[in-house]
């Protein structure tokens, strides 16, 4: 089992993949098992706004696994007008959510 | 002081508008009411876990406590000190694991915490609406409606009709920008300053910021005392 | 334009939206009324955080997220918030070989009988496994 203190000090296994201002896919794929990537944000496009850096993967520590390699997240931008069909509002009001890198695909 | 003996009545619903059930005012001290199953299940459980030594009947008293000693007053605390002080607002906004421990803050090694800053132009509103993330170091436990279906579901759609609900109306040309809590980060609203408040002092401020604002849901009202009362400066 | 309430959507085996997986969806008016936790609930809350200290590290809040996220729809949207929590608890304790179903159901007996003798009505109701 693995210490939670260790969560936060792990090294990914490669260079973080994406920097700020970088245009981003969400993936849109099956899930199988625990999942923190929203439903509603697959196969949308936004902008990475921050880099938070390594964490363990939660998918692999919902099974008692140690969950490396260690997945960099990201803070990713959407514009809700991009989200849904009619968004009720600006279209320039804005929605982020914090994104495992191998669920982010570059986009143009 | 923690009682053991204290029993509650039948086990509450945290979101009773999910399922259209209505729930009477939280009741105390009904010993003879019944004990719903999943709260004999946690005593089962609970007494199970004593015996075999993995936990202690005082660890979970020490940590019902401890939960029960954290309240918004730490959020409202690092809110003040950032109105007064740019430095530390700045250094909240860039690394507010660090700042918090400028304050004596620590948030141990579970999450990471984030300030976003409530501006003339943008409004932040927060919400995990995979589950019910929230920062608590800060803020306490989160209240139902934080938890509810309602609430996770709409926030991402709909939070300006989310807000309307809260009492809070924006203008369009302010930003909404809502966070959603999906991964091991938990955020701050960092509400801003209202009017009628020069020179008070931390303590002072304090008292008017809720937790509310710092979820976003609220914003922080200018004090109801008429502008001419002074203030002396901390 | 709003998703369709959660009965039109597809179900997780199908590849779509998983039961806790509901932004976007428009479940009801909030009910922002407020009120204490019972003590049972602060219990379960404490025992979660217990079991995953260093001490323990039983369980993850992964792990934990992992099985309620596993309960029907129904359950799901009908279930209170620690009635979630403590069922998860129970079944991770299983899973992680800390105790076993049957001295849980021996234990959970037990309980309901002494409630039953000081005056407290048992509940009829079962937590599912």
């Amino acid at each position: 089992m693995v210490k939670r203190w260790e969560r936060r000090a792990v090294k990914p296994a490669t260079a973080a993949r994406f920097t700020r201002g970088d245009r981003v896919r969400v993936a849109a794929r099956p899930v199988l098992g625990h999942c923190r990537t929203p439903w509603y944000l697959r196969g949308k496009t936004g902008v990475v706004a921050a880099v938070h850096g390594p964490f363990r993967d939660p998918e692999l520590l919902a099974y008692h696994k140690p969950g490396l390699p260690a997945r960099v997240l990201y803070k990713v931008r959407f514009k809700q007008g991009d989200l849904w069909g009619r968004y009720l509002g600006p279209a320039s009001d804005q929605l982020e959510a914090d994104i495992y890198e191998h669920w982010l695909e570059p986009a143009k | 002081m923690h009682d053991p003996e204290h029993h509650h009545d039948e086990h509450e619903h945290s979101h009773g508008a999910d399922h259209g059930h209505h729930h009477g005012p939280f009741q105390k001290d009904h010993d003879t009411g019944p004990a719903g199953a999943y709260e004999v299940l946690e005593e089962a459980i609970r007494s199970l876990l004593i015996e075999k030594g993995v936990l202690t009947a005082q660890e979970i008293a020490a940590q019902v406590d401890l939960m029960d000693s954290r309240t918004p007053a730490l959020g409202a605390k690092v809110v003040a000190r950032a109105w007064v002080d740019p430095g530390f607002k700045r250094r909240l906004l860039k690394d507010t694991r660090a700042a918090l421990s400028e304050l004596g803050i620590d948030i141990g090694t579970l999450a990471e915490f984030r300030t976003v800053e409530n501006t003339p132009k943008v409004h932040n509103v927060i919400v995990c609406t995979l589950c019910s993330c929230y920062p608590k170091m800060l803020l306490g436990i989160p209240p139902a409606w934080y938890k509810s279906l309602a609430y996770r579901s709409r926030t991402v759609i709909d939070p300006r009709g989310v807000l309307t609900e809260f009492g809070v109306e924006l203008p369009k040309d302010v930003e909404v920008c809502v966070h959603d809590s999906t991964a091991d980060l938990r955020y701050l609203v960092l509400p801003m300053r209202p009017k009628g408040t020069r020179g008070w002092s931390e303590a002072e401020l304090a008292s008017l910021i809720t937790r509310d604002s710092m979820i976003g849901t609220a914003v922080v009202a200018p004090p109801s005392e008429p502008a001419s009362r002074e203030r002396a400066a901390s | 334009m709003s998703e369709p309430e959660r009965k039109n959507t597809p179900r997780k085996g199908a590849g779509g939206r998983a039961v806790h997986d509901i932004g976007g969806l428009t479940f009801g008016p909030i009910d922002r009324s407020e009120h204490d936790l019972a003590l049972w609930e602060k219990r379960t809350d404490a025992m979660l955080i217990l079991l995953r200290d260093n001490k323990r590290s039983i369980l993850s809040v992964d792990a934990h997220r992992r099985v309620i996220e596993s309960y029907g729809e129904q359950e799901y949207d009908r279930i209170a918030y620690y009635e979630k929590w403590i069922r998860a608890i129970r079944n991770l304790l299983v899973e992680q070989q800390v105790l076993t179903r049957d001295e849980i159901e021996a234990r959970v007996a037990e309980v309901r009988a002494k409630h039953e003798k000081t005056g407290r009505k048992a509940p009829k109701e079962r937590v599912p496994w």
